[in-house]
């Protein structure tokens, strides 16, 4: 088998999450086409054809049996791959809920596109928000270079004795899954030597020599149900800091981090803070240079860890700050704004001082997120921070 | 300090730590069995569908936990030594 060298390329999204899976030598991978993440499999399909992959590649007839098979593949020790986004996502939601119950460290990047109805092909990250609260760990990204290198760290992270949790890895479809961007690609023998740590990691595997049940029913009222939960919780509050230690390894190894838990850019005299996630950042951080240009001390922080919810880095990183403002790309239905916008608001009450937070819902049906929107959003949030009335939601492609 | 039940993180048991479930709880007859009748041929233990039926060394018996009351035991018996008797309300 050719060993992958380290070498730079010009890689699409989907390529770089499958230049990504393939470094990581998954021993099972099922997937189903679906837009905007079919080429991942493409991919996928060619390394194996060209002799690089070495992966049991199983041809499933929908998302469903994609992630059951992996369910299987996972609990019997393999590592696994898989990769889906909206309709996608949904058909596989009963399997979904059962692979994070089960702790199985299955990776599975989203390329998030709406959610229909009303049916479209665009992006969105509503597949991606209305499965938030599944127990996956859930790590939005921004660029084709933090797609591959997340992907190396979700390995990392998921099969972590401490840990043992799914993961996904959200990138936003067609804006990213179809962007080419310059992605340094690192060798075989590096990316080995980053995920050798796992190979002394223990986990249950079902196996013929030591005969297990698997799931095991509970029976109604049993406590043992509320154990399990307890435990899932725990290890996903153990999965912030893991994650930080993992982006800093990483750091280390390969001279690439994003700050873990969250990235921060130009925060530290910020007086006003945007907040954002997944690819509207690179716009953002253009906005904020020239707002900064004004005069404006604008910071901006991106969310990379969406779940676990990254609570006490962003109490840390508001503290002193005059106002809040968040961009989401998707509503809570029933609640006029974002999902973002509900965490933040939630956090609120742990900051020292009362602080105005400012909601934006831009960017549906794969409409861009322009430097005009993040500008008006970046005035209404200096507004409200001189005192000034602000609404609490504004849908900038609206209003 | 919570103590906790079982030494894994998700819903996974080794035959130790299994949380059986009794699976009879809805049957609405069941078999009696007359133990001196018994031949032991052993052909209720072989077709009983849920494989419930125990030898206790001169006779066969149904485990009732697991019994469903279907009363195939009874049909092969050669011997009419398995009797269906109705469940009471408890």
């Amino acid at each position: 088998m050719p060993k992958i060298k380290a070498e730079t390329k010009v890689l699409e999204g989907n390529a770089a999450v499958a230049y990504g899976a393939m470094l990581c030598r998954p021993d099972v991978i099922a997937a189903f086409p679906i837009t905007p993440a079919t080429s991942v499999l493409e991919y996928l399909y060619s390394f194996s054809a060209q002799g690089l992959l070495d992966a049991e590649l199983i041809e499933v007839e929908g998302e469903n049996s994609a992630l059951s098979a992996v369910m299987g593949a996972s609990a019997a020790g393999a590592r696994t791959f898989t990769a889906t986004s909206s309709m996608g996502l949904a058909f596989m939601f009963d399997v979904y809920l059962a692979v994070s119950g089960s702790r199985l460290p299955v990776v599975m990047p989203l390329a998030m596109r709406e959610q229909p109805m009303p049916m479209t092909l665009a992006a969105g990250t509503s597949d991606a928000f209305t499965v938030k609260d599944g127990g996956w760990i859930q790590i939005y990204v921004e660029s084709c270079q933090e797609i591959l290198d997340s992907l190396i760290m979700a390995y990392r992270l998921a099969e972590d004795t401490d840990i043992l949790l799914p993961v996904n890895i959200c990138y936003l479809g067609f804006y990213l899954s179809y962007l080419s961007q310059r992605v340094e690609i690192p060798s075989q023998e590096e990316v080995d030597a980053f995920l050798a740590p796992l190979k002394k990691m223990e986990r249950t595997k079902l196996c013929l020599e030591e005969p297990m049940t698997f799931p095991a029913e509970i029976a109604p009222a049993d406590p043992v149900f509320a154990e399990y939960r307890y435990k899932h919780c725990a290890a996903l509050g153990r999965a912030k800091q893991k994650l930080d230690e993992i982006d800093k390894a990483f750091g280390a190894a390969f001279g690439r981090s994003y700050g873990g838990q969250i990235e921060q850019y130009r925060t530290e005299d910020a007086e006003i803070i945007l907040v954002t996630m997944e690819s509207t950042t690179g716009t953002a951080r253009v906005v904020v240079d020239s707002k900064r240009d004004e005069g404006l001390k604008v910071g901006l922080i991106k969310i990379r860890l969406f779940r676990p919810f990254p609570r006490e880095k962003l109490i840390e990183a508001l503290k002193g700050k005059k106002a809040i403002g968040v961009i989401d790309r998707h509503v809570s239905f029933g609640w006029d704004c974002g999902q973002c916008f509900i965490e933040l608001k939630a956090l609120l009450s742990d900051l020292e001082a009362p602080v105005p937070l400012v909601g934006f819902i831009d960017g549906m049906g794969g409409a861009d997120i322009t430097k005009e929107h993040l500008e008006r959003a970046v005035d209404m949030i200096d507004a409200a921070a001189k005192g000034k009335p602000v609404k609490e939601t504004t849908w900038l492609a609206l209003e | 300090m919570i103590k906790f039940k079982s030494r894994f993180e998700s819903s996974w048991a080794d035959p130790k730590t299994m949380h059986i479930l009794p699976t009879g709880e809805w049957r609405f007859q069941r078999p009696v069995i007359k133990a001196e009748k018994c031949c032991q041929c052993g052909w209720c233990y072989i077709f009983c569908p849920v494989g419930c039926i125990e030898d206790r060394g001169t006779y066969f018996e149904a485990n009732l936990d697991y019994c469903k009351g279907c009363s195939i035991c009874a049909k092969v018996c050669p011997v009419d030594a398995i009797r269906m008797v109705r469940e009471e309300i408890r």
